[in-house]
């Protein structure tokens, strides 16, 4: 497997706090004040109770693997040159299930359930934002 | 106020093309609605209500198709929730019919997908910056990963093989060998879709769907009015909608939309799933047909995997599906959901020659739009004839 650089990731106001936080080394969730709801995706209301800004945490990082598949075929650069690659569902310790990769180790040792810790690959960019993307490995 | 039996379905068009690299979307349109109404025996002056959606149609192609066809219709809806659209649309139109805001409803679906290269499964990029594609873009979801994310979740939670999935491809291909117009009819064993190359595990190769050009058209009127036209009015008895989605952050991977919609669809038609003479289901992938079923009640959470082996889901079980061969082998030009309704009513005016199924009076529709494993639509409909 090639070593996959993550495309640029986008952010709007709502979703600036989670890749910043990427970029610092951090996996930031938000929990809602009001409530205590923990929530991701990033949103500027709670989906819960409908309370404005739900403040950001740094979460832990760890969690186990959901669901995975290793994909083989995706025509899409950057992709393509890192086939196969693990897509996974990992439900992290504070309950939310984030879609990501699993990294550092073999597609073929991948399985449901077990535990891995978060791992951030920092993005190369040129508009001076500094972001990074989450991924997990093996714990 | 129940919309049950109160709306038919009066006249249906399968497009014979597999492959237009010379035809518009607008043109396919055009021409199944010719053969929709047609088959009705109606023509485009009685048409009052159009309804449209395909890959390609922008925030206001439902004008552009009017202009195309020369059409002013009272009654509009662009509805795009990916390919279950169409099954929606017949809901939505029955009840724009029953509130009196237009008589004869036009559902058409046109796409060039096939000859226009267009990767649906594994190479087709949303962009980066919606609220959803913000965050798989740059991981690299591709949306047959998005569905072998359910397949694998499957087979940990309730022991299903990747033999039992393939059942279903199989199944779907030896209803393709009886339907003439299908795109892949030679048939296929269990160890030809395992041995077909793995495009993101657990779904090889022919646990997807075939890509296609294709379209159809679906007219609908009331009820009333059915019973003065050329075919046997097929009653929209029983229609649902759903969506399901990440939530906040805690997926049920395994329960669909399905859940909610077919169970408002079956409440509404007053029968259960027992009832049912054949099912026409949304086949993106074998474990979007294994999903459904659970989810519709067909069979219990976790049962589908031995519910669609034995022969159950072919021609002469339990519970046919999709007997034209579906989106795994006859045509899937990306948003399947019109044939769903097209072949669910030819069944059941008993249409279909080599394929038909038997004395069937009672159909379900289901249509899946979007991807299961992230955010997705479903729209179920119940069909009967009397
Ligand atoms: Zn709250």
């Amino acid at each position: 497997m090639a070593d996959l650089q993550h495309p640029l990731v986008y952010a709007s106001w709502e979703t600036r706090g989670y890749w910043e936080g990427a970029g610092r080394g951090e996996l930031v969730l938000q929990r809602c004040e009001a409530c205590g709801t923990v929530q991701h995706k990033p949103r500027a209301i709670c989906a819960t109770c409908f309370a404005d800004a739900p403040r950001s945490f740094v979460a832990s990082g760890r969690g186990t693997v959901h669901t995975y598949t290793v994909t083989h075929q995706n025509q899409l650069p950057p992709f393509a040159a890192a086939c196969p690659y693990v897509m996974a569902y990992v439900e992290l310790e504070e309950g939310p299930r984030l879609l990501t990769h699993v990294v550092g180790c073999d597609p073929t040792e991948v399985r449901v359930g077990m535990p891995v810790v978060v791992d951030f690959q920092p993005q190369e960019r040129t508009d001076g934002e500094v972001f990074g993307v989450p991924r997990f490995r093996p714990a | 106020m129940s919309i049950s039996g109160k709306a038919a379905i009066v006249g249906v068009y399968e497009h014979p093309t597999r492959w237009a690299p010379d035809a518009t979307e607008f043109q396919i349109m055009a021409e199944s609605a010719r053969g929709a109404l047609a088959d009705a025996g109606l023509t485009l002056a009685d048409v009052d209500g159009l309804f449209a959606a395909s890959m390609t149609m922008g925030a206001m192609g439902t004008i552009e198709l009017a202009e195309y066809l020369n059409l002013k219709p009272d009654y509009i809806d662009g509805t795009n929730v990916g390919g279950s659209s169409f099954v929606a649309h017949v809901t939505h139109a029955a009840a724009a019919i029953n509130a009196g805001l237009c008589e004869v409803a036009l559902i058409l679906y046109g796409s060039t997908a096939a000859s226009s290269s267009v990767a649906i499964g594994t190479g087709m990029s949303h962009g980066n910056r919606g609220a959803h594609e913000s965050f798989t873009s740059p991981y690299g979801l591709t949306t047959v990963g998005s569905y072998a994310l359910v397949a694998r979740l499957h087979m940990e939670r309730y022991g299903t093989t990747p033999e039992q999935l393939a059942e279903i491809a199989v199944t779907m291909r030896r209803h393709a060998g009886l339907n003439p117009a299908a795109k892949m009819r030679a048939p296929i064993t269990v160890d030809d879709v395992l041995s077909s190359r793995m495009i993101s595990d657990p779904l090889h190769l022919l646990d997807c769907c075939i890509i296609s050009d294709g379209g159809g058209a679906v007219v609908v009127t009331s009820t009333e009015r059915a019973r003065d036209l050329r075919k046997q009015p097929v009653l929209v008895l029983g229609c649902g909608e759903a969506v399901a989605h990440p939530e906040i952050g805690s997926p049920d991977l395994l329960t669909v939309a399905g859940a909610q919609c077919g169970a408002r669809a079956f409440a509404m038609a007053g029968v259960r799933p027992t009832d049912i003479d054949l099912a026409m289901v949304y086949d993106s992938f074998t474990i979007t047909v294994l999903a459904t079923l659970e989810n519709l009640g067909f069979c219990g959470r976790g049962e589908g995997g031995e519910f669609v082996s034995g022969g159950r889901i072919g021609l002469g079980g339990e519970l046919p599906v999709n007997p034209d061969g579906g989106g795994l082998s006859n045509n899937h030009p990306g948003m399947r959901g019109i044939f769903l309704v097209i072949e669910a009513a030819k069944q059941l005016r008993g249409e279909c020659g080599d394929r038909q199924v038997a004395g069937a009076k009672l159909a379900v529709a289901h249509g899946t739009g979007g991807t299961l494993g992230v955010s997705h639509s479903g729209a179920t409909l119940v069909l009967g004839v009397e």
